[in-house]
């Protein structure tokens, strides 16, 4: 019956026929005018409403800049608010020409899935936060701690494995619910709270004295959370890839949002290749953009390091440390190949 | 034998008397329904107590200690936490209810558009009062408006794409408008639907009633919440690559058919209470199959469930928060995406925002079962002893 109903809803109202999403997204996302971005449904920093209701973040940030590197216009975007479990099927059905919503890349959603993963916009890990008082430096001076931990997830696990790996005693205090173990942590109950880093710098702003507590440098598991698309289109792979890497290769070449227009006149041939300034240069139309397209990432949203500070970094609430998303040249991951 | 001998007759009527002391004064009531015996000094004790612990300090909090303007999260923390605060303080973040409150009530739904579902709202109000007001005239001109002709006009404005109005999709749609948008949809739907499903469970005809049947006990089988992420995570996978499919309509459409059976039964317990005279007597003054439902059996009928009728509204109106799952921002979806927002996290925020949305849907589940009340003494026309 169930079947009967969907299948009698399926004929009554559809509403919209695009066309085939599967050969060529840029022609579909160039002819409907928009691009539609996958987000989380709220995750602070990442992809939240502001005070109008328009969607802000970090993950945001990176659907504008495709927007701005097809139309050269940030503000083409939609947004399809995904949770854990909808996400990958709004990919996988065509609703969504991308998914910015920090997803974890592993090779099951690599392969399986059917999705593909190139760049890495934050690399995540769990970490660990403990009260200033505790004098601790380095997660590996918690041997004997008791641990703050939801029950039932890969953090557990990870926090038996670190711990067993580096010969550390510790004493768990599990929870079903998030809520509970901020609750245990505020109490005191345990010394230290592990979960995903950029988790740890939310629920240190929810604590009644944030500045007492402090999150340790290690990180003990990978979750690089990076844009998905679907298999099978690399033109649109490579320009959701690229986008990524113009605005890391922006940051090091030090062009910001206020400076890329002088920037259009430098005399450094990287530069104006870069910038599409360059007379014989092909890199933008190779891309099936245009030259400009670099230009109009950084002018739309800024570099990789001007998008980080405006949702998460130092002058926000949240206070993340760049730590592994720094530029490669400042001890960071975050490395992009030659524009050439 | 002269009356004017009778001294004992009177001739007016004496005056009726005060009640006495221990009934009319306040100190009567006292010593009658507090004091009266042992237990009830201690049950007393016991409910002051309760009260003293409990509503000074919630009143403190919500309304003394409460942060009442501001425009970002310093208003509603300590020195400590980057706030202007001092320490020590807790208290209701209400500026954050203010500063998101149009949020709240709208969902994203544009800045420069939201005269649209203002007016919506209006008319709403302007055709629903006259319906509630049992003296008010014209009853089925009314009916039709709010129930054929609005839902129309409602639709093409909200959506736009008409008239030169600018189209605006669904997913900017939320707040307490799609609240009730969805809950008028399901209540408008599932009570003509229910009382057919109603109907056809005691039809005669085989067909309808095994359609009626399994419709009913299909939909009562399965949790709302499934057939929503059913909705939202298969279909899309069984439907051609590109096509879409509105979410919110695959909202509406499943509240409506859920309500719709839940109703189904509700009608059915009040068809089952009507006297068999009441058929045989219909039909023996020669009244149609719809003349006698219409005339003689549903008028019966849904007096006697109007307590069921709108405890099914009200479990509508509470279920409607469930879209969420689906990416849609109700009410409570759209209060707590607000949580996420980094100019507003506190810790106070999200228990601000949650009593406030859950005021919200008291004032709405109040009001409709107190009409309820209203309805059900103004219909007690017989039947009670």
């Amino acid at each position: 019956m169930k079947k009967t109903l969907l299948s009698a809803t399926i004929g009554a109202a559809i509403l919209g026929l695009g066309s085939s999403a599967s050969a060529a997204t840029l022609d579909d996302v160039k002819a409907k005018g928009f691009v539609q971005c996958g987000v989380n449904t709220g995750l602070a920093g990442f992809s939240a409403p502001d005070a109008a209701g328009e969607w802000t973040g970090f993950d945001v940030d990176y659907c504008k800049a495709v927007a701005a590197a097809v139309f050269g216009d940030a503000t083409k975007v939609k947004y399809s608010p995904t949770t854990a479990q909808s996400r990958f099927t709004a990919l996988q059905s065509g609703e969504v020409d991308l998914l910015a919503r920090n997803t974890t890349w592993t090779i099951n959603r690599d392969t399986a899935l059917g999705f593909n993963f190139r760049t890495v916009n934050y690399y995540d890990g769990q970490g660990f936060m403990v009260p200033k008082s505790l004098n601790v430096k380095s997660a590996l001076e918690l041997s004997g701690a008791a641990v703050c931990v939801q029950s039932g997830t890969t953090t557990e696990l990870n926090l038996a494995d670190y711990f067993k790996g580096n010969n550390l005693q510790y004493n768990p205090v599990v929870f079903e619910k998030l809520e509970e173990v901020n609750a245990a942590y505020q109490a005191g109950r345990c010394d230290v709270y592990t979960t995903d880093q950029s988790g740890l710098y939310s629920i240190r702003l929810s604590l009644p004295a944030p500045d007492d507590h402090m999150i340790l440098p290690e990180i003990i598991s990978k979750e690089p959370l990076g844009p998905a698309v679907r298999q099978g289109d690399d033109q649109w792979f490579d320009i959701v890839s690229w986008t990524q890497y113009a605005m890391v290769q922006a940051e090091e070449f030090g062009i910001t949002q206020a400076n890329v227009d002088e920037m259009k006149n430098s005399e450094n041939p990287d530069i104006r290749r870069f910038l599409g300034t360059e007379v014989d240069s092909k890199i933008g139309t190779d891309l099936g953009l245009t030259n400009d397209w670099a230009y109009n990432i950084v002018k739309g949203v800024g570099n990789y390091g001007e998008v980080f500070e405006r949702n998460i970094g130092a002058s926000t609430p949240l206070k993340i440390e760049r730590g592994l998303n720094a530029l490669w040249t400042k001890g960071g991951l975050q490395y992009a190949p030659p524009v050439r | 034998m002269n009356t004017s001998n009778i001294q004992y007759i009177r001739t007016s009527m004496i005056d009726q008397a005060p009640p006495p002391r221990s009934e009319s004064s306040v100190a009567g009531w006292i010593r009658k329904n507090l004091v009266a015996t042992p237990k009830d000094v201690a049950l007393t004790i016991l409910a002051l107590l309760v009260i003293f612990a409990i509503v000074p300090g919630a009143l403190n909090w919500l309304f003394i200690q409460a942060s009442w303007f501001g425009p970002d999260r310093t208003v509603c923390t300590t020195a400590a936490q980057g706030g202007i605060q001092p320490d020590g303080w807790s208290g209701a973040c209400w500026a954050f209810v203010q500063d998101r409150f149009s949020q709240f009530i709208f969902g994203r739904y544009p800045l420069v558009e939201r005269w649209r579902p203002m007016l919506v709202g209006l008319m709403m109000v302007a055709l629903l009062i006259p319906l509630l007001i049992p003296k008010a005239p014209r009853k089925g001109l009314n009916a039709l408006l709010l129930f054929v002709i609005f839902p129309i006009v409602a639709f093409f404005l909200l959506h736009g794409g008409v008239f030169g109005l600018r189209v605006v999709e669904t997913p900017l749609w939320g707040g307490l408008m799609v609240t009730l948008i969805l809950s008028f949809v399901g209540i408008a739907v599932s009570l003509p639907l229910g009382i057919l499903l109603a109907l056809g469970r005691r039809s005669e005809m085989p067909v309808v009633k095994i359609l009626c049947v399994t419709f009913i006990e299909v939909v009562r089988g399965v949790p709302l919440i499934t057939v929503l992420f059913m909705a939202n995570v298969m279909l899309p996978l069984f439907l051609p690559t590109g096509w879409t499919f509105d979410n919110f309509l695959r909202a509406l459409i499943g509240v409506a058919l859920f309500a719709s059976a839940y109703m189904a039964e509700v009608i059915r317990g009040g068809l089952q209470a009507i006297p068999k005279g009441q058929f045989e007597g219909a039909d023996s003054l020669g009244l149609s199959y719809w003349q006698k439902i219409r005339l003689i059996i549903l008028p019966q009928a849904i007096k006697l469930v109007i307590p069921g009728i709108v405890n099914t509204f009200i479990g509508l109106f509470k279920d409607t928060s469930l879209v969420s799952i689906i990416g849609m921002f109700d009410l409570l979806g759209i209060v707590r995406l607000n949580f996420t927002d980094t100019t507003w996290i506190t810790p106070v925020t999200p228990i601000t925002g949650l009593i406030f949305a859950g005021f919200i849907f008291w004032i709405f589940c109040f009001g409709m079962s107190r009409y309820s009340a209203f309805m059900e003494r103004h219909l007690d026309t017989g039947l009670k002893r």
